[in-house]
């Protein structure tokens, strides 16, 4: 696929229902409480149940795969986690190319919930062919 | 709090991990992902795989228990009810399916302490049965100060 320095990647949007931390949490083996006990979480001081980084790391991997063609694509990815996530709150994840050399695409990609990124300035390098 | 930076460099016993058909499809469907090669097994060996393949965010649930080594062990004391993920790199190499054996070894690559926070970063290696490194991880966290 061709990529160029400036293009856009398509926007993901996702809303990650009620019970997503949940099948995230048995999915993935992370079983902190703060991401499935409302209980739990709001004791330690947090709004409610927060989405595991990680879920969220995996919907700015996705927004890559998807545009680079399939999972053999993403060669790496980089994220700083800056603020939680909430599950029922819609996730939007953005990207552009910063460069593109010897067929590997530079992008920088963010993933956004109620006006706040979540994520920013994620580097990922993604396999787009010459 | 007080880091304990003797602790850098320290490794721990390397996991092995074999990838189940089942996992990788219940992990593929946990986080939204609807490509056919990491939910059908035709479609995966119509495209060349030897089963389904593996989202490459996989990775946190092969490396998980490597890491877990170092997370839970009293010499570096992370105390959990201030534990934050702070970040998260992975540099992928061949593709992991569903069948695959990941073995994992785990190097706690650098402790600092800023403003009283404490910062650890594990660096992973997961190698595959052929010997292939299919995924470096790098795993911040910071500690936040009492």
């Amino acid at each position: 696929m061709a990529l160029a320095p400036g293009d856009e990647l398509e926007p993901l949007r996702v809303t990650p229902d009620r019970y997503l931390t949940i099948r995230y949490a048995g999915a993935s083996g992370d079983f902190n409480p703060i991401h499935h006990d409302e209980d739990f979480a709001k004791a330690v001081g947090l709004p409610g149940c927060i989405l595991h980084g990680l879920y969220t790391m995996a919907q700015v991997a996705r927004a890559h795969t998807d545009a680079g063609g399939g999972p053999q694509s993403l060669r790496r990815l980089k994220v700083q986690f800056r603020g939680m996530g909430m599950p029922e709150q819609e996730l939007t994840v953005t990207g552009t190319v910063t460069d593109v050399t010897d067929g590997i695409a530079s992008i920088t990609a963010h993933c956004e919930q109620n006006g706040k990124r979540i994520i920013r300035n994620a580097e990922a390098e993604l396999l787009v062919g010459e | 709090m007080a880091v304990n930076t003797d602790v850098i460099g320290k490794t721990y016993p390397a996991t092995t991990y074999a990838v189940g058909r089942e996992k990788v499809r219940e992990f593929a469907y946990a986080v939204g992902e609807t490509n056919p090669l990491y939910l059908d097994v035709e479609a995966a060996r119509a495209a060349g795989h030897a089963d389904v393949v593996a989202p490459p965010m996989f990775a946190v649930v092969y490396g998980a228990p490597a890491v877990a080594q170092g997370m839970f062990d009293p010499d570096v004391g992370i105390d959990f009810a201030r534990l934050v993920h702070a970040g998260q790199e992975f540099e992928w190499g061949p593709l992991v399916v569903a069948g695959d054996e990941i073995t994992t070894t785990v190097e706690l690559a650098d402790v600092t302490e800023r403003a009283g926070n404490g910062f650890f970063v594990f660096q992973s290696t997961a190698v595959n049965q052929r010997g292939e490194t299919v995924c470096v991880g790098r795993w911040s966290n910071i500690v936040r100060a009492a």
